[in-house]
């Protein structure tokens, strides 16, 4: 009897429970450790801020990871409403047309208040289409800057407070502190890839692909093996023969933060969101901030960097009442206060101008040097066609072939000329396939 | 040959019995591996939006990928280097366990726990040792005159995988060996030594021919571990670079299908590695099952 009355007790609850539930929303992310701790402090911010949704986030590994999941569970029917997909990953989600609710028409759909001019150009140009609408929310963007040990340049007898502006100088540098013997390599790199191809294909306003870097279309082809990267590739393959330079690995480069916490290379050039990271590991000696070097020859630079990181994607076939959820809660995200936060905590670019404005007046740049390098870098100038970003499929493939041929070059067995050719026809294959799987 | 014959009384019995093992086998190995040799036809995008027939296709494309006979080249190299090498260290230490007066279980207990180690902790371990920058074996190599770097060099990353996955793979060969070992009669050795052989001479004429059972179907148990087994080590330690250097044919697999989301070609890679451990299984049948004398 009485289990029996614990029963009906239970399946009332249930039931009391779903009629008058919050429409419950999901949100699959790869941010772990703090990064992730901070997400779910933004996402409690968020359900107590309101009572009609509920955000659940879910830590579904790395990047690759996540978006594989989330992959594998939309072909299974069970999608979450919104999925964090890294910058490489957005050429796969903007053709699987069918698969996603772009968030400008997501907002409009829904009523929302949302204001497109509000957003950084440089950040949301990434994520939008050839027309200008926004496809995705940018959620964390960052962008490499160069990192350098004060301590050592002082020691070499250089002057600390002045980063290395060109290449050249950079060079000249690592040199005078080699044989000054107050550290033992120049410099290291994170993401040869997104830095040292990407990027610098951009800071020099180089195309990195045809049809404006693939934005315009799925038919694009790869551009980097032109003479300003094949020069920069030969340079760092030098460079790593003289000892001027250390490899760091391939993908991010797990090797390379650690030969800068050592002391052990005295300039480090990764994600702007490396910098709380990088300040929680400089024990010993001060870190001085500086842009991306530059090749001074080449007209035109320094154009802009472009940014890394990941956006959110909110995927098809869920009710009418989770999209109003989805629009809410990217409304609340996108707000100055959350933003601004975000932005100061994670090291993470702002994603509007009014949480960059915000941050100013917080005065969060004066009390942080170095904070504000990476926001300066990517609006030095207005974006070109060659400076907004890159949007070619299979690219998440692509960037292995980079890292490949990148090795390749470094042991040796290639020169940087048929390195960058041979990125160029293997990655052209790979956009082929992509290009014939989507049609 | 002797036939053992069980009768059972209704004629449907047996199938009842089976049935649970059937289902297991239909379910986890014949629908997915059915799937796979269906998708391997295919050519989808990654959420199978788009999907179409290709026949072939995904077949020939493999064929004339420089990269995928690269990976093939390194499965061989890998596979042999691996499966030699902790097959001969496991002989020795088997040989030597053997002779041991003085608490042999000691020394068993000891060389079998490799293989209570995970393959992924293995790889992270082996990993942190010959790591270029904080490893302390890189660190002594490069005293020794050796720069060590298995983030550039192939054929330091094909050592350092090589190592990972044989050492984990002594502990097993390591014990069939030494099961091996005392199964031959210790008359057979004493009466050698009686007329004179010494222990060179006897492991050559009497242990290694005895043992050639055990090692043959180690070969086999070895290859088919380094060719599947060794997903781990490999995702730990190179995560198949530098270069596809150490990109063997199954870590490719996860790689084009989970990370590059290539799914026909991935598909048609696993129907190609299901074709290898097929021969491979029925090399280990026809062949072993036939020579072993228990």
């Amino acid at each position: 009897m009485l289990r029996k009355l614990s029963c009906s007790v239970l399946a009332f609850a249930a039931f009391a429970g779903t009629a008058q539930a919050q429409t419950e929303i999901q949100w699959w992310h790869a941010m772990g450790g703090e990064l992730g701790a901070k997400l779910e402090e933004i996402v409690a911010g968020y359900n107590a801020s309101q009572s009609d949704y509920k955000v659940v986030p879910t830590y579904k590994g790395t990047y690759a990871e996540t978006m594989t999941a989330a992959i594998a569970a939309f072909r299974a029917g069970e999608q979450p409403d919104v999925v964090q997909v890294f910058e490489v990953g957005t050429g796969t989600m903007m053709a699987a047309q069918g698969a996603v609710y772009p968030v400008y028409k997501l907002m409009e759909d829904m009523g929302a208040d949302f204001d497109p001019k509000g957003f950084l150009p440089a950040v949301v140009g990434y994520y939008t289409d050839t027309e200008g609408n926004m496809l995705s929310m940018p959620f964390n963007s960052s962008t490499p800057i160069l990192y350098y040990n004060k301590d050592v340049f002082a020691k070499a007898g250089l002057d600390p407070e002045k980063a290395p502006a060109t290449w050249a100088e950079l060079e000249a540098d690592a040199k005078q502190i080699m044989a000054s013997g107050a550290a033992k390599c120049g410099f290291t790199t994170g993401w040869i890839s997104w830095v040292q191809l990407e990027n610098l294909s951009a800071w020099h306003n180089q195309p990195i692909g045809t049809e404006e870097n693939g934005f315009g279309g799925l038919d694009a082809e790869l551009t980097v093996n032109g003479p300003v990267q094949v020069k920069h590739w030969e340079n760092l393959a030098r460079w790593q023969k003289e000892g001027i330079f250390q490899y760091g690995g391939p993908g991010g480069g797990a090797d390379a933060a650690p030969k800068f916490y050592a002391q052990e290379c005295a300039i480090y050039m990764n994600s702007s969101a490396s910098r709380a990271g990088v300040i929680a590991n400089a024990k010993d000696f001060t870190v001085g901030y500086g842009m991306l070097p530059y090749y001074d020859d080449v007209e035109g630079a320094p154009q802009n960097s472009i940014i890394g990181g990941a956006t959110l994607w909110v995927l098809q076939g869920k009710e009418n009442d989770h999209y109003k959820a989805v629009a809410d809660f990217f409304h609340y995200l996108s707000s100055p206060e959350v933003q601004a936060d975000w932005h100061q905590f994670s090291g993470y670019l702002p994603i509007t101008q009014a949480a960059y404005d915000l941050s100013k007046e917080q005065g969060y740049y004066d009390a942080n040097p170095g904070a504000e390098t990476g926001l300066k870098q990517i609006t030095l100038n207005a974006p070109t066609a060659n400076s907004k970003g890159l949007r070619f499929g299979n690219y998440v493939q692509i960037r292995d072939v980079i890292d490949e041929e990148f090795q390749r070059l470094l042991s040796g067995e290639v020169d940087a000329k048929t390195a960058l050719d041979s990125v160029v026809t293997r990655g052209n294959a790979l956009i082929r396939d992509f290009e014939a799987a989507n049609k | 040959m002797q036939h053992k014959r069980t009768t059972f009384r209704h004629r449907g019995l047996p199938y009842l019995l089976l049935a649970p093992q059937l289902a297991v086998t239909g379910v986890f190995f014949l629908w997915p591996a059915g799937q796979a040799v269906w998708q391997s036809f295919l050519r989808e995008d990654a959420f199978g939006l788009k999907t179409s027939f290709v026949g072939l296709a995904n077949y020939t494309k493999l064929l004339h990928d420089p990269q995928y006979l690269g990976s093939l080249h390194v499965t061989v190299i890998f596979s042999l280097a691996t499966a030699a090498l902790s097959i001969v260290s496991a002989l020795v230490l088997a040989l030597a366990a053997d002779r041991v007066l003085r608490g042999p279980r000691v020394y068993t207990a000891l060389l079998v726990w490799p293989y209570a180690v995970a393959p992924a902790i293995a790889g992270v371990l082996w990993w942190f040792l010959f790591n270029p920058t904080i490893g302390i074996l890189s660190y002594a190599l490069r005293a020794l005159g050796h720069d060590w770097n298995h983030l550039l060099d192939k054929t330091d990353a094909m050592v350092l995988v090589i190592l990972a996955a044989a050492w984990k793979q002594v502990s097993y060969n390591f014990l069939f060996f030494l099961a091996g070992l005392q199964a031959i009669p210790a008359s057979l050795r004493e009466a050698a030594a009686i007329d004179g052989a010494g222990p060179v001479k006897r492991f050559f004429t009497i242990v290694a021919p005895l043992l050639s059972p055990t090692t043959f179907f180690l070969l086999v148990v070895n290859v088919v571990y380094t060719m599947f087994d060794t997903f781990a080590v490999i995702d730990a330690t190179t995560e198949g670079g530098p270069a596809q250097a150490t990109n063997i044919l199954v870590y490719k697999v996860y790689r084009d299908g989970f990370i590059g989301l290539d799914l026909g070609g991935s598909a048609a890679q696993s129907v190609v590695l299901m074709g290898i451990v097929i021969v491979l299984t029925v090399v280990q049948f026809r062949f072993i099952e036939r020579k072993v004398t228990y």
